[in-house]
């Protein structure tokens, strides 16, 4: 379904990717683990076009999507829910999951996504005529996944969904994540707690300083052990 | 009563720096740009204005109509050709290239038709004076009030309830965020300079029918207040620039009303050195959330 060939990316002269490649299968959760600065948020972003590779290639479907704008890769199934959630604090719940939708225009399919999202999320639904910016951290990275979701992706690009999160939320938002592949979105996701992306995924890469360093079925890689020592905390 | 005369003046006054500031604060909330040529936007749009009633014999409407979709058009060429290309340079190089379309307007407008100002026709519109509760109200600056409340109005509707509205508002907080919603952040930019840029237009025609005479260097002046508007307002909140709009134009009309005439366009710069010693995000500012 996607296909990372080989990309460099660049931030002016600082090289952030080194000839990355990667894989995701349709239907699959492929989660892409590594430390603080090793480039894991700037694949994810060049994959959905707010970066463009200096070299190699992105393949969607068959078709070259490297470089493209944003907006016409959400257009042809991508979305990416970013890092730090990114939401709309000054709008509500409710306009925040209408802007995810932006480009579609069947009004009856959003209203049923609309549904989906909110019997996905519940808690949002019961603050929909809320300031995004009053929800807790939890609630905000539910948003930021329901507003991703209304944009109908095939492929959900995930980083760092557990990030600050208390461990009971982060298995409901594992939980969430699984549920959501389930309905058929295949998802690349995007974690430094290993351990849970490990546990939820089918494949993962593991990213160093810009290469990707080892690749491999999710099992393989919780039982490797560089793996372990290097993410796993050493257990 | 005659203070309440002043206080109908400075009313009107005042939504004419609104309907300016507006465009101000819109640009401001989405490129953080103060768009100096903006009170030359107003200029022209009084020129259109003119033109449109003298030589085309238009009605008030329709000039107005022409005098903003000029400025609209106007707006989105300064844009594209002006700014877009510093998007991503210092804010001083873009603050300085604001300057220079400011002065390419006005001296180019010179350039074409001459320094020499112009008359509004009085004719226009009908002048009768209204008897409410002893203050009399020409018709003339009711149907101003009017026409700039209406299009606040509709500005507002525009603002929360259309697509390309959420789409400015989208940008405006974080636009790679909206990028990531499939928004185009180009032509959202575009929207936003046609539509602060109309209400700049708009705001021409109703000062030239308001106060008669217009020049092409008329918007300096008009242009200097509305920003003043928009800061006390709270720079980049559209309901500020309303506010801080007519405010200014109250503070005004009263500072005249008690006999200081001469002090009318000293107290709005009193007012801004005021307001950014005191309260620097403005009236309707709260925490002020600096870009990184
Ligand atoms: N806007 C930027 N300008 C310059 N360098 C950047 C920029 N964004 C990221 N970098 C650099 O690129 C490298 C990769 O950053 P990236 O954000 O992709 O890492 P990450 O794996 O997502 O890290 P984290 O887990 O902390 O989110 C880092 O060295 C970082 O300093
Ligand atoms: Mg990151």
């Amino acid at each position: 379904m996607l296909k990372v060939e080989s990309i460099d990316v660049f931030y002016g002269n600082i090289q952030a990717l080194k000839g990355v490649s990667l894989e995701v299968q349709e239907g699959e959760i492929v989660t892409l683990i590594g430390a603080n600065g090793a480039g894991k948020s700037t694949l994810l972003k060049t994959i959905s076009g707010l970066l463009k590779p200096k070299h190699g290639d992105i393949l969607y479907e068959g078709q070259s999507i490297a470089g493209k704008a944003a907006q016409m890769i959400v257009k042809q199934g991508i979305s990416h829910v970013p890092e730090g959630r990114r939401i709309f604090a000054n709008m509500t719940v409710e306009e925040n999951l209408e802007l995810g939708a932006f480009l579609r225009k069947d009004k009856d399919g959003i209203r049923q996504d609309f549904e989906k999202v909110y019997q996905l999320f519940p808690r949002l639904h019961e603050r929909r005529k809320q300031l995004a910016g009053t929800l807790s951290g939890g609630e905000q990275q539910m948003l930021a996944m329901g507003r991703a979701l209304m944009a109908r992706p095939r492929l959900l690009l995930l980083d760092e969904p557990s990030m600050g999160l208390a461990p009971l939320l982060v298995k409901t938002i594992f939980r969430i994540i699984e549920e959501i592949n389930s309905f058929g979105t295949t998802i690349l996701l995007v974690e430094q707690n290993a351990n849970m992306a490990l546990s939820v995924a089918d494949r993962a890469y593991v990213i160093e300083s810009g290469r990707v360093v080892l690749s491999g079925s999710a099992e393989e890689l919780n039982a490797s052990e560089q793996v372990k020592m290097a993410y796993l905390g050493g257990h | 009563m005659e203070l309440i005369q002043q206080l109908v003046n400075g009313i009107s006054l005042g939504s004419i720096y609104a309907l300016i500031a507006l465009g101000y604060t819109m640009v401001y909330g989405i490129v953080r740009l103060i768009n100096f040529a903006h009170g030359d936007v107003f200029m022209v749009g009084a020129f259109v204005g003119f033109y449109a009633i003298t030589s085309l014999n238009l009605g008030f409407f329709p000039a107005l109509l022409l005098a903003m979709v000029v400025c609209a058009l106007l707006g989105v060429i300064i844009e594209r050709i002006a700014y877009k290309p510093l998007r991503n340079a210092t804010r001083i190089a873009a603050l300085i290239t604001a300057i220079g379309v400011s002065l390419f307007i006005e001296y180019g407008t010179i350039y074409v038709r001459g320094a020499q100002p112009e008359a509004y026709p009085s004719t226009l519109l009908p002048d009768k004076s209204i008897e409410v509760f002893g203050v009399t109200i020409s018709s003339q600056s009711l149907l101003i009030l009017c026409t700039s409340i209406v299009l606040m109005i509709l500005l507002q509707l525009i603002v929360h309830k259309t697509k390309i509205g959420k789409a400015m508002r989208a940008v405006s907080y974080d636009s790679e965020a909206a990028r990531l919603m499939g928004i185009n952040v180009d032509n959202t930019i575009s929207a936003t300079f046609a539509i602060g840029s109309a209400l700049a237009g708009a705001a021409g025609v109703i000062f030239g029918i308001y106060y008669i005479k217009i020049e092409p260097l008329m918007g300096i002046i008009p242009g200097l207040k509305a920003f003043v508007a928009a800061v006390l307002g709270g720079i980049g909140i559209i309901p500020g620039a309303m506010v801080g709009g007519l405010a200014l134009g109250v503070i005004e009309a009263l500072v005249s009303g008690l006999g200081y005439s001469l002090w009318r366009d000293g107290v709005a710069f009193i007012v801004l050195i005021l307001i950014l010693i005191f309260r620097p995000s403005g009236l309707f500012g709260k925490n002020v959330r600096e870009k990184v």
